[in-house]
C-alpha cells in the first residue's frame, strides 16, 4: 500500500510552557512508494515519532491529509486503518504467553471477520515462523530475550496481515550484536511479505544499511528523501552532510572566488559556482594523501580500527566538532613534511553548501 | 567474613526483633495458653484445668455467634464494594484530564480528615435528634418514606449504616492505591490495544485488570483483615453497648471479655481471638491460593 502524506502538520501545546506551540511535524509532502522499506531518520526529538503516529491514527493532524493508496484515511480511526505498529518498548503484554499476545489482534475481530479457532492458531503459528519464534509460543515476554521479544512484537503486528508496518525505534533497546542481526532479520520478514514497512531511528548507519528509501528529519521538517546511497552522494543540505555517514564529514569554512574553491589559503578545486563565503564538506574517503597536494592541513596521528586506516590532523579553517578524519587504503604512501600533510580531494566526495541557508550549492 | 557479616546483620535486627517478641509473640503464645486453661483468674493466677471448654463456651454464647455474623456480614458486604467502587472512581479519575489533581485532592480528604468529624458527618446524615431527623430521613421522608432509626432501629438499618461508614472510611486508601497503579501502566499498552481494535471492555478485562492486579490483590487482602478486626468503628457508631445493640464484632466481643461491663475472662477473650485468628488466617490462604492464578508480578 502506497502512503501520501499532504500538508501533513502536528503541533503541540508545549509540555514546559503551555503558552508555547511546539510543530513536532512540519508541512509533510512525500509519497512512500508501495512495498518498500523506509528509513525515517533524525536526531532524537525530530518529531518521528509523531509522524508515525500520525499515519497510524493515534494523533490526529493539525492540518493536512493521510492517503492509503487512494484512500483517505485522515479521519479513520487507528484501528480501521489497517496498521500493525511495533513501539520503542515493545509493549508485549506481560500477563500472557507469546502465542496469546501474537493471537490477542485476531481475537478483537468481530461480526463477520470473526476467524475460527483453527484459523486463527495458523495465523498465529504462521507469523511466529516469519519471525523465527515457534519454537518459544508459551513462553512470557519476561522469559524472552530482547531480540526474542522484538520478534514477538512484530509478529503481533503482522498477524492481521497490515497494509503498512509502523516500527518505532525497534533497534534502540538491543545490544550492538543482535541489533545487526535484528536488522536484517527486518529487511528479510519486510521483502518475504512486500508490507510497506517505514521504520524509525536516530542511527543513520541502521537506516542507510537496510533501507529502500531514507527520510531525513530536522526539528519537524524534512530534510531529504531518496536512496540511502544517493541522499549520502548529494547531500540537500549541511544537515543531512553532517547527519550521514561514520566517520562524520569534515566540515571546513570557505570561499568560492572567481570560480574557485578555496579553504584558507589553499585552492582546492574549480567550480561554476558564484563568489561567495560557503561550508564545504569533505567526506572522509574524499582526500587522497599526495605530496603535490593542495589541501595543506597539520598531521596528528594514525589510528587504525579493525580495516580502516584513519589520518586524524588538523586545519583552522575546520569547524566539526572533532579532529579531521580521513580514511585511507593502508598501502598509500602518507607524506608527512614537518607535520605538514598534503591532499588532493575527490570532487564527488567534496560538497559546497552556501554559508546564507546551508543548501548545496 | 559470611558468619560476622550475618552477626552484625542480627544485630541491626535485634532492637525490631525484642519490640516483635514482646509485643507480638510472647502475647500471641500467652494468648493461645490462656485459651486452654479453663475458668483462669487473673487476680490469683489460678485455673481449674486445661481443656476445649473455653472454645465450647464461646461457640454456644449467642453474643459471640451475634459477633461472628455481623462481622462477616461486614466483611462481605464492605470488602468488594468498596474495593469495587474505588475502581470504578480510580477509572474515572484516570480518564478525565481537567481537574483531575482537584478531584484526587476532594477523594483523598476523608483519609487525612479526623475519626471525630467523620463521625460527626455520619451523626448529621443518619442520627435523629430532638431537634432533626438526620439527613438522610429528610431525603426519605421527601419521597414519601417514613423515617428510619438508623442508629438505635431495626437490624438491617444499622448494618447498612455500618458498611456505609465503613465503605467511606476505606475508600479514600483504596483510591490512591488504585489511581497510582493506573498511573503507572504504560501508555503503549492502551495504543497497541487501540491499533489492533481492541474493545473498550476487552482492554478493561485483559489488560488493565492484569496489569493492576497486584495493588487490587493487596487491597483485597489488607481489606479482608481490615474488616475483620473492626472494633472501634463499630463503637463510633453505636456506642460502647454493643451486645445490647446487637452489632458486637469478633474483636468487640474479645474486648467486652477483657474490660466490658461482662468482663474479666481473659480465657473466653482468648478462645475468641483465636477463633479470629484461624478465620483471618484461612481467608488470606484461600486469597494467596487465588492470587497465583490471577495476579501478575512483572
Ligand atoms: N503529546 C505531546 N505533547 C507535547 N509535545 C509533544 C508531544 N509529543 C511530542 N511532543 C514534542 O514534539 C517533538 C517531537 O517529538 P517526537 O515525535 O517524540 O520526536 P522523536 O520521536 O523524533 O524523538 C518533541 O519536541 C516533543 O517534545
Ligand atoms: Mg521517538
Amino acid at each position: 500500500m502506497k502512503i501520501v502524506l499532504e500538508h501533513l502538520t502536528k503541533q503541540f501545546i508545549s509540555r514546559h510552557n503551555s503558552s508555547e506551540i511546539v510543530t513536532a511535524v512540519d508541512d509533510f509532502n512525500f509519497e512512500i512508494p508501495d512495498g518498500k522499506l523506509v528509513g525515517l531518520l533524525g536526531p532524537s526529538g525530530c518529531g518521528k515519532s509523531t509522524t508515525l503516529n500520525l499515519i497510524c491514527g493515534l494523533e490526529v493532524p493539525t492540518e493536512g491529509k493521510i492517503y492509503f493508496g487512494d484512500l483517505d484515511v485522515t479521519d479513520l480511526p487507528p484501528e480501521n486503518r489497517g496498521v500493525g505498529m511495533v513501539f520503542q518498548n515493545y509493549a508485549l503484554y506481560p500477563h500472557l504467553t507469546v502465542r496469546q499476545n501474537i493471537m490477542f489482534p485476531l481475537e478483537n475481530l468481530k461480526g463477520e471477520q470473526k476467524l475460527s479457532k483453527e484459523v486463527m492458531n495458523e495465523k498465529v503459528l504462521e507469523a511466529a515462523r516469519l519471525v523465527q519464534i515457534d519454537t518459544l509460543m508459551e513462553r512470557k515476554p519476561s522469559e524472552l530475550s530482547g531480540g526474542q521479544q522484538q520478534r514477538v512484537a512484530i509478529a503481533r503486528a503482522l498477524v492481521k496481515t497490515p497494509g503498512v508496518l509502523l516500527l518505532d525505534e525497534p533497534l534502540s533497546n538491543l545490544d550492538a550484536r543482535l541489533r545487526l542481526q535484528t536488522r536484517e532479520q527486518i529487511r528479510r520478514i519486510q521483502k518475504e511479505t512486500g508490507i510497506t514497512t517505514i521504520f524509525v531511528t536516530h542511527d543513520q548507519e541502521e537506516a542507510m544499511s537496510i533501507s529502500d528509501l531514507i527520510i531525513v528529519m530536522k526539528e519537524g521538517m524534512m530534510q531529504q528523501m531518496g536512496k540511502p546511497q544517493e541522499v549520502y552522494n548529494h547531500p540537500a543540505n549541511l544537515f543531512v552532510a553532517k547527519f550521514l555517514g561514520t566517520p562524520a564529514i569534515n566540515v571546513f569554512e570557505g570561499k568560492i572566488l572567481n570560480h574557485k574553491v578555496y579553504i584558507g589559503e589553499d585552492m582546492i578545486l574549480d567550480t561554476d559556482a558564484e563568489d561567495q563565503e560557503i561550508y564545504i564538506g569533505i567526506r572522509p574517503e574524499g582526500f587522497i594523501p599526495d605530496k603535490n597536494g593542495s589541501f595543506r592541513c597539520r598531521f596528528d596521528r594514525i589510528e587504525t580500527t579493525g580495516r580502516d586506516t584513519s589520518i586524524v590532523c588538523h586545519n583552522d579553517s575546520c569547524i566539526s566538532d572533532s579532529d579531521i578524519r580521513v580514511i585511507v587504503d593502508s598501502d598509500d604512501e602518507i607524506n608527512n613534511d614537518n607535520g605538514i600533510i598534503r591532499f588532493n580531494l575527490k570532487a564527488n566526495k567534496t560538497h559546497l553548501f552556501s554559508k546564507k541557508d546551508e543548501k548545496v550549492i | 567474613m559470611y558468619n560476622r557479616n550475618n552477626l552484625k546483620g542480627w544485630l541491626y535486627l535485634l532492637p525490631a526483633l525484642a519490640f516483635v517478641v514482646v509485643f507480638m509473640v510472647y502475647p500471641l503464645i500467652d494468648v493461645f495458653i490462656y485459651s486452654f486453661e479453663e475458668s483462669y483468674n487473673f487476680a490469683s493466677q489460678t485455673y481449674t484445668g486445661i481443656g476445649l471448654y473455653n472454645y465450647s463456651y464461646i461457640l454456644h454464647d449467642p453474643y459471640f455467634l451475634q459477633a461472628v455474623k455481623n462481622t462477616f456480614i461486614l466483611v462481605i458486604i464492605t470488602v468488594p464494594l468498596s474495593t469495587g467502587i474505588a475502581l470504578l472512581i480510580s477509572l474515572a479519575l484516570n480518564s478525565i484530564k481537567k481537574l483531575k489533581d482537584l478531584f484526587q485532592t476532594v477523594f483523598f480528604l476523608p483519609y487525612v480528615t479526623n475519626t471525630l468529624a467523620v463521625g460527626l458527618v455520619f451523626m448529621i446524615l443518619f442520627k435523629k435528634t430532638a431537634y432533626s431527623e438526620g439527613l438522610i430521613n429528610l431525603l426519605l421522608n421527601s419521597i414519601g418514606i417514613s423515617s428510619i432509626d438508623f442508629i438505635e432501629g431495626p437490624y438491617w438499618a444499622k448494618m447498612f449504616v455500618l458498611c456505609f461508614y465503613t465503605v467511606w472510611v476505606v475508600l479514600p486508601f483504596k483510591i490512591l492505591i488504585l489511581t497510582s497503579a493506573l498511573a503507572s501502566v504504560n501508555k503503549d499498552y492502551y495504543n497497541v490495544a487501540r491499533i489492533d481494535g481492541t474493545s473498550k471492555l476487552r482492554i478493561f478485562t485483559r489488560i488493565t485488570l492484569p496489569m493492576i492486579s497486584p495493588s487490587l490483590f493487596y487491597l483485597i487482602i489488607t481489606g479482608f483483615i481490615g474488616a475483620f478486626k473492626a472494633y472501634s468503628d463499630v463503637v463510633a457508631l453505636f456506642g460502647t453497648d454493643l451486645n445490647a445493640a446487637g452489632m458486637n464484632t469478633i474483636v468487640g466481643y474479645v474486648y467486652d471479655m477483657l474490660y466490658g461491663n461482662s468482663g474479666g475472662y481473659p480465657s473466653f477473650a482468648s478462645a475468641a481471638a483465636l477463633v479470629l485468628f484461624a478465620i483471618v488466617l484461612t481467608i488470606t490462604v484461600i486469597n494467596l491460593l487465588v492470587s497465583r492464578k490471577n495476579v501478575h508480578y512483572q
